[in-house]
């Protein structure tokens, strides 16, 4: 059986993550403030999940045989929004209300608001374990075709509890568990390696008895390749893969990219302005 | 004698009970299912059981996922480490998302023993009452703790149960049903309100005994359900004895001695005494012993009622 992430076009997902970074943009802006950094390091690799290889559908969002996908590092929110809004489970037009009173999109994911969140994060650390136990559950109910796609920032990996579940799905043979770092070399303090030094996370990964591969985060050929074959390769091998993925923190916007203190700060109008202006944001239809 | 058995008793056994009844239970520990008595569900049910070994965090995350995936999440370990230690994950990803973990830790409370204070959980109640949409149940003996974990399996969101290692007299008869934000008028009096709950309410009914030798007639309330209060029940028993004692193993910032003053605060002022640990931590020692050093024995329940009364 062919796969959507093996007929899909880069050009095409290239286009996706492009319209998910203006998207990105233009919401922070409204909101006034966000976290603008690790969304755009991420948005390409949540473009090839949702444009590509994950198996789901908007308007059966309850579809027990979907692919899931948690955003551990749920401060990223906004690249997730963009994801659910440009694949159709609520209208781009929610986007302007990102972090305001009664809006469904809140400042940190929640499930409860958000039509194809499947759990509420924010506080970091814990996606893993969550992921995991939604796994377990598919496994017992006898569901062997969906993954639970589990992305998590780099700061994160300094949460204990990440490493109380990278030991648990592969004991418990968890291979329908990804999990994605998004691997930008920058927390909010400044480069994790002053901050707390995480040395080598795939070698860590790997440690704890996952198949750990490392990519470059925005090559979305590559990542095609890479995320669309981890669970067959998790099959092959027996066990959970781990997908390191090497990003630019603030990908995409000159005056964003590499600089820590962009990871929790809106652009101002006229910034905006400049950074969709150099994503090209005009000539995407959106 | 009365017979004497551990809530914790209740745990294992009743998951086992409502798997085969068809609930979609399954079972996340931390290494303690012997203590627990989730070990009974893995010999039972081992697909359905997953040890995360010395890790509560992981535990509480873990049924959350499962919660997610559309299963009854009960989690394992003792109440010091399931609530204190993983109060987050708790927070953010179980209440936050209002999902199906029912977390029914055992070893609460002074009677834990020998282990000490940093073993002896006084603090859950507080912790757990003020997460919005968590409700707390507080069972008095084995059958209520049944009656417990069978609500909350049955009910839908995040459910907190508190469970006991020493045995404790038996009140209910098996098979007792018990509700959510229903408490218990276990002996109707008329002046003064004793509302406990957990090992306290059999130290109330003896304190009632005590009392009526003295010819005060207590009114004892096996409160249950410390979130949602039944507030209906505690307000019309205040409002008729107008003199109020709590007993709770717990400490008395936060728990249910505050609950139940909160209410009445409100809503029906009374003169209150409450029983309780008086903000510290516990100490080793027998159960028996921690509960009159802590002053927690029905002598000392019967001595706060009387002064109520003004009958010291």
């Amino acid at each position: 059986m062919t796969r959507p992430w093996q007929t899909a076009s880069p050009a095409e997902i290239e286009q996706l993550a492009r319209r998910m970074r203006c998207d990105i943009i233009e919401m922070l802006a409204e909101a006034g403030s966000g976290h603008p950094g690790g969304s755009l390091s991420a948005a390409d690799i949540v473009a090839v999940l949702y444009g590509a290889v994950m198996q789901h559908d908007a308007t059966r969002p309850d579809d027990p045989e979907r692919d899931r996908f948690v955003l551990s590092k749920g401060h990223a929110a906004p690249v997730l929004y963009a994801a659910l809004a440009q694949t159709g489970y609520f209208g781009r037009d929610h986007l302007k209300t990102l972090r305001k009173l009664g809006s469904i999109l809140q400042g940190h994911p929640d499930s409860t608001k958000t039509p194809g969140v499947e759990i509420s994060t924010g506080s970091l650390g814990q996606g893993l374990a969550v992921a995991n136990g939604m796994a377990l559950a598919l496994k017992l109910d006898g569901r062997t075709e969906p993954t639970v796609f589990c992305l998590l920032g780099d700061g994160e990996l300094q949460e204990g509890e990440v490493w109380e579940a990278a030991m648990f799905a592969p004991h418990h043979g968890l291979t329908n568990v990804v999990a994605i770092v998004d691997h930008n070399g920058l927390q909010i303090d400044g480069a994790c390696s002053d901050v707390m030094c995480l040395g080598d996370v795939a070698a860590k990964f790997a440690a704890f008895g996952w198949d750990a591969v490392e990519c470059d985060g925005h090559d979305v050929a590559r990542l095609l390749e890479v995320l669309g074959g981890a669970r067959e390769r998790a099959e092959a091998v027996g066990r959970p893969v781990a997908v390191v993925c090497h990003t630019v923190k603030g990908k995409g916007v000159s005056f964003m990219e590499g600089d820590a203190d962009w990871h929790g700060k809106a652009p101002s109008r006229e910034q905006a302005a400049a950074a969709l202006s150099e994503l090209g944001c005009e000539e995407v239809a959106r | 004698m009365t017979e004497k058995r551990a809530t914790r008793e209740a745990y294992g056994p009743t998951l086992v009970e409502l798997v085969r009844e068809g609930v979609d239970v399954v079972v996340v520990e931390a290494d303690l299912s012997k203590s627990t008595t989730t070990a009974k569900f893995a010999a039972a049910y081992p697909e359905r059981f997953f040890n995360t070994g010395v890790a509560e965090q992981n535990m509480i995350g873990t049924a959350a996922g499962l919660a997610v995936g559309g299963k009854v999440a009960f989690t394992g370990s003792f109440a010091v480490f399931a609530t204190g230690r993983a109060y987050d994950q708790i927070r953010n990803t179980v209440c936050y998302s209002r999902l199906d973990v029912k977390l029914a830790p055992t070893h609460a409370g002074v009677t834990v023993g020998p282990d000490g204070g940093s073993h002896q959980m006084l603090e859950d109640l507080a912790l757990m009452r003020v997460l919005p949409g968590m409700r707390v149940l507080v069972p008095a003996d084995v059958n209520a703790a049944a009656a417990a974990i069978r609500l909350a399996a049955t009910t839908p969101g995040p459910f907190y149960v508190r469970l006991g290692r020493a045995p404790v007299p038996v009140i209910y008869p098996a098979d007792v049903e018990l509700g959510v934000g229903r408490a218990t008028v276990l002996q109707e009096g008329s002046d003064v309100t004793i509302a406990a709950v957990g090992v306290m309410v059999a130290e109330a009914l003896a304190a009632a005994d005590l009392l009526a030798a003295d010819g005060i007639r207590a009114e004892v309330i096996d409160v249950f359900s410390v979130k949602p209060l039944d507030a209906e029940t505690l307000l019309a028993s205040a409002g008729k004895t107008g003199a109020v004692v709590t007993a709770e193993e717990h400490s008395v910032v936060g728990g249910l001695g505050s609950a139940v003053a909160e209410l009445l605060a409100e809503h029906h002022p009374v003169p209150m005494r409450r029983i309780g640990v008086r903000d510290s931590f516990g100490t080793s020692g027998e159960p028996d012993e921690l509960m009159a050093h802590y002053g927690l024995t029905a002598a000392d329940v019967a001595a706060a009622a009387r002064e109520l009364v003004g009958k010291a």
